[in-house]
């Protein structure tokens, strides 16, 4: 199989924050670096999400949360992700999110965390270099 | 433009208008120009200069800065510390769940309890945000809209319980649901009924507490979402009219609701532009002044007057070299006083990373009182007023005002393009070129993508949330349900839910549900049975 099959992203707001304008940026940013890019749409559940995932066989989560819930979350939908075996799918955190949570996250799974301010070059640059090409 | 031998170089400058800025202005920039039609005195219509004729020299702006803690008796803490601190508003923020009508034991809530301000489930939540300050000697900014109506009647029934003519109270409700469709993601109701409950509020406060600002349209969020300085005064005057609308049809005239309209507006931000920012304000004063007594036949002095806070955005700051954000909050702070804003809240220089610390609340309140204090800027109206540039500028933004509201409502209207996503779509799509222009460099950002330092260590000291909250919120919320007449409850609700469905004014028909303790939860629930919710359109 060739290895530069699109990389399938699911863009998720979970929990009740509304602010999801750096999402849509970040989905534009995604998609034109060629990626195929699915939105959620706000208030999801962590069950929901996980759900998405697996029915669009996404290659990578990525969760913006600016409203401070992002440690809980991230807990319930790595615990989530466990169980429904999607092991391979790369979780991504982005938001308002201080510096001593960044390693709080990672110590849950989380494979990468891109603050605010991070520059979406990074964040396209993260998922090529770690997504796992499946059959690839 | 070729240059001339003997000139230097010129580098280039175009305005958030899209025009061409020049090096210089002169009296060929302002022809025919009519000091009364264009400006006249502060205080006189069209109130360019102000609406008031002596602004600070009678009475300063409103210093407030917003706050809110996790709990009810960590934001009465915050309360009084501010006062002390020579704070003359409060201003309260509230947790997602309340924000979004669910109590903090409901499904999805969990993670949002007391994380972005108060959380308040039931009327003893409130009683204790307010306990031991006199309502009758402050005034209170509330942000809260889809469940402004029960709020609003929270803080009456504890006005009534401390002795306290409602009648007297003061402050300003946000009420301006909208814009939570375009940018903050608050809304519970399809935009009809939420428009209804928006009136029900502004006809309310019209008749029982009139010294309240019923409503507080607000550009602020807007801009955050993508708009430039410019949309984001003329979406919220457009918003404005949807509200105008909606109680004038109900036999109201616009003399006794115009009054009640405030704005909430960015200054500042990833567009800011100094003397752009003030020249928008200045002639957006000059548009509502027009369109209210044009359009709409007001005669009220008080209707013509285009009365504003200002937020300094959180936006146009910055996570690296935070303290520079103190800079730019105080540049931000200097053009909100120069626009003539009534009351300002400005930007903390570590709200990046979060809730700001009490420091960098205090710092923002230092920025105000040095600046009203230490530098003279307050002591003449409209200092700018007559500058051929501020002038020139005061016309093409109000001339652009009505263009973006004129297409607006020539596209059928805003609350269309809201539920079909038009308009959160153009304006994200904004944001995503803003962000293109600073990571290429093309938009030059201190810190960021130039005068850069090696990656400092950012070790503020930022505000934590307390990890009990939520535990603590629970068990309050079990107390208040074990202590209470459930029949009470259930017939005040019945009650409230028949006069949804009739359409009568709900406000009055909050008083005994909250009374009876029921919930911010039980409450909102009942009435989506009779409206429904909004299902949101997640087309990107």
């Amino acid at each position: 199989m060739e290895t530069n099959k699109t990389i399938r992203v699911l863009i998720a707001k979970i929990g009740l924050d509304g602010h999801d304008v750096g999402a849509k940026v970040l989905i534009f940013w995604l998609r034109d670096q060629g990626m195929e890019v699915i939105y959620t749409g706000l208030r999801q559940s962590v069950e929901q999400v996980v759900e998405v995932a697996l029915q669009e066989a996404v290659d990578v989560i990525g969760v913006s949360i600016l409203s401070g819930s992002h440690v809980s979350i991230a807990k319930k939908l790595l615990k989530r992700i466990r169980e429904r075996e999607l092991d391979d799918v790369l979780v991504l955190f982005g938001g308002t999110i201080p510096k001593d949570d960044i390693a709080v996250l990672k110590s849950t799974g989380v494979h990468g965390v891109f603050p605010s301010h991070a520059k979406l070059e990074e964040i396209s640059a993260f998922i090529k270099e770690n997504v796992k090409q499946a059959g690839g | 433009m070729a240059k001339k031998a003997g000139e230097a170089e010129v580098r280039p400058v175009v305005s958030i208008l899209g025009t061409p800025v020049k090096c210089f202005y002169g009296p060929e920039d302002l022809p025919d120009f009519d000091y009364k039609e264009k400006l006249n005195d502060p205080g006189e219509y069209p109130f360019t200069r102000g609406v008031y004729s002596t602004m600070y020299r009678s009475s300063l702006w409103t210093m407030r800065q917003y706050s809110g803690q996790s709990t009810s008796e960590s934001t009465n803490e915050r309360f009084k510390y501010l006062l002390k601190n020579g704070q003359t508003g409060l201003s309260l923020a509230f947790d997602l769940p309340t924000q979004i009508g669910l109590d903090s034991d409901m499904p999805l809530a969990e993670d949002d309890v007391g994380k972005l301000g108060v959380a308040v489930d039931s009327l003893e939540d409130f009683e204790r945000i307010f306990d031991g300050i006199a309502l009758d000697q402050i005034s209170t900014s509330f942000t809260i809209n889809a469940t402004a109506p029960i709020i609003l009647a929270m803080y009456i029934l504890v006005a009534r319980k401390q002795g306290v003519d409602p009648k007297r109270l003061r402050g300003t409700i946000q009420n301006d649901i909208l814009k939570e469709y375009i940018a903050r993601g608050t809304w519970i109701f399809p935009p009809e009924p939420s428009i209804k409950l928006v009136g029900d509020l502004v006809e309310y406060c019209n008749k029982e507490i009139p010294r309240f600002n019923a409503i507080s349209v607000s550009g602020t969020h807007i801009l955050e979402y993508g708009a430039n300085t410019v949309q984001a005064v003329a979406l919220a005057i457009s918003i404005a009219e949807v509200y105008i609308r909606e109680v004038l049809k109900r036999g109201s005239h616009i003399d006794e609701i115009a009054p009640l309209f405030s704005f909430h507006l960015p200054i500042g931000g990833r567009d800011f532009n100094f003397f752009e920012d003030i020249a928008r304000l200045r002639g957006a004063r000059r548009y509502w002044a027009k369109l209210m007594k044009e359009k709409y036949g007001a005669k009220d002095k008080r209707s013509l007057q285009f009365r504003f806070s200002t937020g300094g955005m959180g936006g146009g700051l910055t996570a690296e070299q935070p303290l520079n954000n103190i800079a730019r909050a105080s540049i931000y702070a200097m053009a909100a006083v120069f626009s003539g804003t009534r009351s300002l809240n400005l930007a903390c220089f570590d709200e990046v990373y979060a809730i700001p610390s009490d420091l960098a609340i205090r710092t923002s309140l230092r920025v105000q009182q040095i600046l009203a204090n230490e530098t003279g800027v307050a002591d003449v109206v409209d200092p700018l007023g007559g500058s051929y540039y501020v002038e020139k500028l005061t016309d093409e933004m109000e001339a652009k005002i009505g263009e973006i509201i004129g297409k607006i409502e020539s596209d059928g209207g805003i609350v269309k393009l809201i539920e079909s996503g038009a308009i959160q779509r153009e304006l994200a799509m904004q944001s995503y070129a803003i962000q293109k222009r600073i990571s290429s460099g093309e938009k030059v950002l201190v810190g960021v993508n130039k005068f850069k330092v090696k990656e400092e260590e950012r070790d503020l000291e930022v505000y934590k949330t307390d990890p009990e909250t939520i535990h603590r919120q629970l068990q309050r919320l079990k107390a208040v349900k074990e202590s209470r007449d459930q029949g009470k409850v259930e017939s005040a609700l019945k009650e409230l839910e028949s006069a949804a469905v009739r359409g009568d004014n709900l406000i009055s028909y909050l008083f005994e549900p909250l009374k009876a303790k029921a919930t911010i939860g039980e409450i909102i629930d009942t009435l989506k049975k009779v409206y429904g919710t909004f299902k949101e359109p997640t087309t990107v």
